[in-house]
């Protein structure tokens, strides 16, 4: 099923064009080399010798030196909306999407209020085909306005299209209610996307807990408030044999945990931020509440270490941006009063090549893979540029430089990680459930004679 | 010196220029008349967002002996209580032209920010439980005026750590002043990974002995709440300073406000080896040096011809 069909984007024509001479990467797919891309009515039509691609009329875009890689899958996007579109919605939050190379997102529920009702989701939905640039999927709560109390109608919720349930921006802290959600999954089926911390431990904490919170005299959130309750949730999860995924993996604890369930056959999943891959609690220094306060909270070399070798070796399948957008009066505060978040949509390729890929310590198959992986745990189909499948590409230029914010943000909000970072690498081009949803302003687009 | 945000960012060199000015105040502070007019047409804004006795009465004072204008403004009571950002707040107090901003707050990082938004010399009166840079100032200079130099001293900093801005400030300027430190206390009160700040951890008062100068620190009543310790009452027996615990050449210091009988003993506070009467004297002009060298220090020549001997000239003689 192609994501147009499982999730909801605005129509929109299909696009007909050639990408000339792209270097052609799908890790999953055994696909590696340079080729014409030629996309028709929206379909990867053939990837075709070097400048054989016949263009009939169609754009061609001038690719030679770029890479195409299947666009990417981001299953943790904080679209805002209901209640809070003064910092994202539909129509930003996609339009920021495409500009990271994403051709599908799923939107958490966090909402005000919370995503609880098949009405909540439907009237989303009809969001989505009236203004999203990349197909969204919508999550709904697993508990009523996320109070940890009640079950949400889950049978109703997914009838009327909810891809899955996540009470994120909370744990669910009692272990009941936990496993009554797994024991009625058999029912409904969806994934349960867990955000874990507990919050006894992590208490008031706007920090890691360690030497850098000790400098700056500021609360730390410990790791083990949120490795305990991933090994409390393995275990009811093990017990219900229900489908779990974790969000937002930050701590070297919290990935033994995970290795130890997939070991042991748990069928779970997880996900990490670039930002906990790139950056450490030592950013916290400075102060910055914009690029450096979030939940979870940035930790320790050997805690990002811990996370990239579980990229690595499987144990994380995917990286999640957990875009969180926030208006500057929610961040030009102290560091304890701001809000938790940062937006990474539009740079999370961009800084994991610069970060990770560039210095060599992850190869660029592995992060193309991987920046694709959050669609299956969801039952979604991932991306792919084997011919005869629906064209979702990132068409990126490898070499790139640019210097993040400078040409503002397609997000409403400016929140950014990578603010005043410069990145290497860009996305040109994305094509996203067959369309055109994303091109870069300056890269213009040749059409064939 | 642009802005006093932290003990974290001054070298040794910028400490004992602090300090040195403020040995040239008590000089002043000795006479008659003991304004001087160097910041004449000048004017300091306090802002404080926390409760404060001897700090804000100290900036204030020293802004006045420095015959600065003053704008003293509370949180309570203010636009602050009617929901104004602190952004906003220091926008609208900018439109003064103040030359400096002293400022308290109860998040860390507030000094920092707020130096963004304003023109004016910031100095961090305390923000949250981050730092507490002119305490640290003061704390070092009546510990330089009794010891002469704190190279190689042995100082134990004992009691809440973790939620003591002043003991991560004095930790900082004691060490960068030459003396070692071990912060001592019960492990929920001391910072996971503070050691990593180059201090010793003690959990018992069993070495005390070793240590030059004790400084203590306000144990405050709603820890118990919060399971940090059992009981005032347990706290007290195994970390009170009292004077058996103390020895005779032992030195002992607290911030204040203290907690009779719980941090110290009655005894302990009113021994001749307290120095609490000293460090809030040296409050003062610790803090008149602190406005001097932010405002006064670059551009103008010191107060005292280098060397000794003249002091500022008191206003109403002709300089």
């Amino acid at each position: 099923m192609s994501l147009a069909d499982s999730l909801d984007v605005r129509a929109g024509d299909p696009a007909d064009l050639i990408l000339r001479r792209a270097t052609v990467l799908d890790p999953v797919a055994g696909i590696d080399g340079v080729h014409d891309v030629v996309v028709r009515g929206g379909e990867i039509a053939e990837l075709a010798a070097p400048g054989e691609g016949a263009a009939d009329g169609a754009e061609v875009v001038e690719a030679e030196g770029m890479h195409a890689f299947p666009a990417f899958f981001d299953p943790h996007v904080h679209l805002r909306t209901p209640g809070h579109e003064h910092k994202e919605d539909v129509e930003t939050g996609t339009r920021s999407a495409a500009a990271g190379g994403y051709c599908g997102i799923l939107a958490m529920a966090n909402t005000d209020p919370p995503v609880s009702t098949a009405a909540d989701i439907a009237a989303l939905r009809e969001q989505a085909r009236a203004g999203a640039s990349v197909p969204v999927g919508f999550m709904a709560t697993v508990t009523k306005d996320m109070k940890g109390e009640d079950l949400t109608e889950m049978v109703e919720l997914r009838e009327a299209g909810a891809v899955g349930f996540t009470d994120d921006g909370l744990p669910i802290v009692s272990a009941r209610v936990m496993l009554r959600a797994l024991q009625y999954q058999r029912l409904c089926g969806g994934t349960i996307a867990l955000h874990e911390e507990d919050p006894e431990l992590s208490a008031d904490g706007v920090m890691h807990e360690g030497p850098v919170s000790a400098a700056l005299g500021l609360a730390g959130v410990p790791s083990v408030s949120e490795s305990t309750m991933i090994a409390r949730d393995a275990a009811l999860a093990a017990y219900e044999d229900a489908r779990i995924h974790v969000q937002h993996l930050s701590a070297a604890e919290s990935v033994a945990v995970v290795r130890a369930a997939k070991a042991a056959e748990v069928k779970i999943s997880a996900e990490a931020s670039p930002h906990h891959l790139c950056l450490t609690d030592e950013e916290v220094r400075s102060l910055d509440p914009r690029r450096f306060k979030m939940n979870p909270p940035l930790r320790r070399e050997s805690d990002r270490q811990a996370l990239i070798e579980a990229l690595r070796d499987g144990t994380i399948e995917c990286v999640a941006t957990d875009h969180a957008p926030h208006q500057d009066e929610e961040k030009d505060v102290p560091f304890e009063q701001a809000a938790m978040g940062v937006t990474g949509l539009e740079t999370a390729f961009a800084a994991l090549h610069t970060e990770l890929v560039l210095p060599g310590t992850i190869g660029l198959e592995l992060l193309v893979e991987r920046m694709a992986g959050g669609a299956a745990p969801f039952g979604i189909e991932r991306p792919t540029l084997a011919p005869g499948s629906e064209a979702n590409v990132a068409l990126c230029d490898l070499g790139a430089e640019w210097t993040v914010g400078d040409d503002g943000y397609e997000s409403r909000s400016q929140n950014s990680w990578c603010a005043g970072r410069t990145l290497t690498g860009r996305v040109m081009v994305t094509l996203a459930a067959g369309q055109v949803a994303f091109r870069l302003r300056s890269f213009s687009l040749g059409v064939a004679s | 010196m642009r802005h006093l945000l932290a003990i974290e960012q001054l070298s040794r060199e910028e400490i004992e220029a602090i300090l040195d000015r403020a040995e040239s105040f008590a000089e002043v502070g000795r006479r008659d008349i003991k304004k001087v007019p160097t910041l004449r047409g000048r004017t300091v804004v306090t802002l404080f967002y926390e409760s404060s006795t001897r700090t804000s009465s100290s900036f204030e004072l020293a802004a006045k002996r420095l015959s600065a204008d003053l704008i003293s403004v509370r949180s309570a009571g203010s636009s602050v209580d009617k929901g104004e950002s602190l952004k906003d707040t220091v926008a609208t107090l900018s439109a003064y032209d103040p030359a400096a901003i002293v400022i308290r707050h109860p998040y860390a990082g507030a000094a920092q920010m707020i130096a963004q938004w304003t023109g004016a010399a910031v100095v961090n009166a305390g923000d949250g439980k981050h730092e507490h840079p002119s305490q640290a100032l003061l704390d070092v200079y009546t510990l330089r005026r009794r010891l002469g130099s704190l190279d190689g001293k042995r100082i134990w900093i004992v009691g809440d750590v973790l939620h003591s801005r002043v003991a991560r400030s004095n930790l900082i300027a004691f060490q960068r002043m030459g003396a070692e430190v071990t912060v001592c206390g019960p492990p929920t009160l001391i910072p996971r990974g503070i050691e990593e700040l180059g201090c010793e951890v003690s959990h018992s008062l069993e070495r005390l002995g070793e240590a030059e100068v004790v400084y203590a620190l306000r144990m405050q009543q709603e820890r118990m709440s919060e399971s940090f310790v059992p009981s005032l009452r347990e706290y007290a027996a195994t970390f009170q300073i009292d004077t058996r615990k103390l020895n005779p050449r032992q030195l002992l210091m607290h911030p204040g406000p203290v907690n009779r009988g719980v941090e110290l003993s009655g005894e302990a506070i009113d021994s001749p080896q307290s120095l609490i009467a000293e460090q809030v004297a040296a409050g003062l002009v610790v803090r008149m040096a602190i406005l001097y060298e932010l405002l006064a220090g670059a551009e103008r020549p010191t107060p005292l011809a280098e060397g000794e001997g003249t002091a500022p000239t008191p206003i109403g003689q002709p300089a």
